[in-house]
């Protein structure tokens, strides 16, 4: 009885003083959620405003059954996946890499750790215009000197090259987590397997990467997070196109906002990502937590 | 108080909303003497690509955030936005001599005989050429082409190992970029965006007629990254020597033939814009207008900015600091009266023509609800425009037949038309 008496006082204490915090946060969340929600079933769109009052689920509708829809979720999926392998895959072989011992390694490591300070849309505008431009480029101008006809990158494979520049982007976050992963690896587990007769590719198959999991999941979700809303790199290089080549739901989005000032549909359209954000979301945790806990 | 008044006049910020035209930009380098002379008036500007421009005007005057004092809008929007009163009327005095303004590009800016814009620059649409090319492949340009004949001359003069392509043209998606020269494309072959009762028309064969034109012409002759082009990127690719012909706005004369910004200055040739099938139709007029939105809290000096911005004294400043050749072209009469106007810019008298005939209310090969010539006048087109010139670019890097992109485009303005309530 005492006990609880002491207690008490504290816990109200520590209510008291986070709640305005809760508070803010909760309405800053909550009032930008309610209202998308409110445009969602509202005609609303800014170049005319005659155009007003409730729209029922036609937003949905003309949303959910547009072609470039299901292109941009596609186009989603194919970008978290690709970038996901990309960079998992090179940051494990590059943290292993440079784990070894070579000369020059910390000049390396600084090399290829920094892509990763560079901002999204500055790195796009490097890629479209310095290296990748058709005329003026870096890369055209290598082909050219060879004698070959260069490929307009961003025309051509326009999904392939935006995964191509944000597996770039964000290498260089995988490598940085898993190479600290490996360090953190015992040593004399490796020298017994070496001893053992485990050559390089067992060690890795064997120790290495079942060290590596648990980093590997943190990369992933926490890259996915970031990848599921892309934007800057697209809107910059190629801006959605050609067609709807480039466009993924964060574009579909901004496009249906700002482009067509359709804010009713860009309203429905941000519900939706909500919705398979969460998805995506607890499907991530459940993944992580079981990895976690193992 | 008389003190008072005239301190807090001093505070007065203009935040101006440009487009990273030329032509602005000189404007944006000499408003300094503007604010010389009105010492109580200081010029923030804000300077944006074209498409992000819109962007930025249309949701800022739409939701009222009063984020701007003058807008650079086009002769699409001022109708549109001043019946919606988004715009505040102008009463310029009379010694900026309205009637001097070109009669088409003054009817553009004013809604039931009230002026709500003032022009800055006018254009139509015509034909650059590099006559050093055409005469090495022993080519005359006839005064009046057909796209026919643009395509066979295009094929002649590609040389893509010397990175010199025959034909360049708007490729960017945008409804002021690709679709702006489309537009008028798909008029002189005989299509039009939509026929009455607003049904759309863009599956019809004039307009996969059109777009076949364009589409071989780019992929054949054009340069790479066609996609990306608009019309900055290709009046940089026509300046460094890139480009055999260009179709685009009258405004690239000035551009092209100034030796400081052109390295062809001494080789470029025009002709008017090339006709297709039809041969008629609207073909392009746009004039880039200075517009005070309704919201701003700074009407009167607003004013008096625009007024010096697009005043005959401008005119004159810009020659004597820039050269004649490097005046904003298409919105007064005296400009082209002017003996060193006429001496500096040959093509002046051709653009004044282009742009007294373009008509945006004539008449395309079938009745028509909507004026515009390179645009449909409505405000769903911004929408529209957007959404079609995505598909058109997507023809061009081969990931869709011409078929297929306009059977997509003519079921997605049928449902955006459906959406807004012009159609069931």
């Amino acid at each position: 009885m005492h006990a609880t008496t002491t207690v008490r006082p504290k816990r109200s204490a520590g209510f008291a003083l986070l709640s305005p915090a809760v508070l803010i946060l909760l309405v800053w969340s909550i009032v930008p959620l309610l209202l998308t929600l409110w445009y969602s079933f509202r005609n609303y769109n800014l170049v005319d405003p005659t155009l007003q009052g409730f729209a029922g689920i036609n937003n949905y509708w003309y949303l959910l059954t547009d072609p470039d829809f299901l292109q941009s979720l596609l186009n989603t999926l194919i970008l978290v996946v690709g970038v996901l392998a990309i960079s998992v895959g090179g940051g494990t072989l590059l943290a292993v890499l440079y784990d070894q011992d070579f000369f020059g390694r910390g000049i390396a490591r600084v090399l290829v750790i920094s892509p990763f300070f560079v901002m999204p849309t500055v790195s796009a505008l490097l890629w479209k215009n310095l290296m990748l431009h058709p005329i003026y480029g870096v890369y055209s101008s290598m082909m050219r000197a060879v004698g070959l006809t260069p490929i307009d990158w961003l025309q051509r494979f326009p999904m392939a090259t935006i995964m191509m520049i944000v597996a770039w982007e964000w290498l260089p976050f995988a490598v940085l987590i898993l190479l600290t992963a490996v360090q953190s690896l015992d040593s004399e587990q490796k020298e017994a397997a070496r001893m053992d007769g485990a050559g390089a590719i067992a060690q890795f198959r064997y120790i290495i990467l079942p060290h590596l999991s648990r980093a590997i999941t943190v990369v992933v979700m926490i890259e996915t997070i970031y990848l599921l809303t892309i934007f800057a790199e697209i809107s910059v290089t190629t801006a959605g196109g050609p067609g709807v080549a480039s466009t993924n739901l964060a574009f579909l989005i901004y496009s249906r906002a700002l482009l067509q000032f359709d804010v009713g549909g860009a309203s429905a359209g941000g519900v939706i990502a909500i919705v398979i954000a969460n998805i995506v979301a607890a499907f991530l945790v459940r993944a992580v937590a079981r990895n976690l806990e193992a | 108080m008389g003190t008072c008044l005239a301190a807090a006049h001093a505070e007065s910020e203009l935040t101006i909303a440009t487009v990273n035209n030329g032509d602005m930009i000189i404007m944006r380098q000499l408003s300094s003497e503007f604010e010389k002379t009105h010492p109580g008036i200081h010029l923030k500007w804000v300077t944006l690509e074209e498409n992000v421009l819109r962007q930025r005007v249309t949701t800022d005057i739409a939701t009222g955030a009063g984020q701007f004092d003058i807008m650079t809008i086009g002769n699409y929007e001022v109708p549109i936005w001043a019946k919606q009163k988004w715009l505040a009327e102008l009463h310029p005095a009379a010694d900026y001599d309205m009637q001097d303004i070109l009669p088409a590009v003054r009817q553009g800016l004013s809604v039931n005989g009230q002026i709500y814009a003032l022009p800055f620059y006018a254009e139509s649409v015509m034909t650059y050429y590099r006559t050093d090319l055409f005469k090495k492949a022993g080519l005359t340009m006839p005064e009046s082409p057909t796209y026919d004949e643009i395509r066979g001359f295009a094929d002649k003069i590609t040389d893509k190992s010397n990175q010199v392509y025959g034909i360049c043209l708007r490729g960017k998606p945008g409804w002021g970029e690709n679709m702006a020269y489309v537009t008028s494309l798909v008029n002189t072959f005989g299509g039009q965006w939509f026929g009455m009762g607003w049904k759309p028309l863009i599956d019809s064969p004039a307009w996969k007629a059109a777009i076949n034109w364009y589409v071989s012409a780019l992929r054949e002759d054009g340069p790479p990254g066609a996609t990306s082009n608009g019309f900055n990127e290709n009046l940089a690719l026509f300046a460094s020597g890139h480009c055999g012909m260009w179709i685009d706005s009258t405004v690239a004369g000035g551009l092209l033939f100034d030796p400081k910004q052109s390295q062809v200055a001494d080789k470029v040739g025009f002709a008017p814009s090339p006709k297709g099938a039809y041969g008629k139709g609207p073909t392009w007029l746009w004039s880039w207008n200075l517009a005070i939105p309704a919201s701003s809290k700074h009407t009167e000096d607003a004013q008096t900015f625009i007024t010096w911005a697009t005043s005959k004294e401008y005119v004159k400043l810009v020659a004597e600091r820039k050269g004649w050749v490097a005046v904003p072209a298409g919105t007064r009469a005296s400009t082209y009266k002017t003996p060193e106007y006429q001496k500096a810019a040959p093509f002046a008298s051709f653009v004044q023509h282009a742009i007294e005939t373009a008509d945006p209310n004539g008449q395309t090969a079938q009745p028509r609800p909507y004026g515009g010539a390179q645009f449909v006048g409505i405000p769903q087109f911004q929408a529209l425009g957007t959404q079609v010139g995505q598909t058109i670019a997507a023809t061009l890097s081969g990931q869709v037949t011409v078929d297929q992109a306009l059977a997509s485009a003519q079921s997605s303005v049928t449902r955006t038309m459906r959406q807004s309530g012009y159609s069931h």
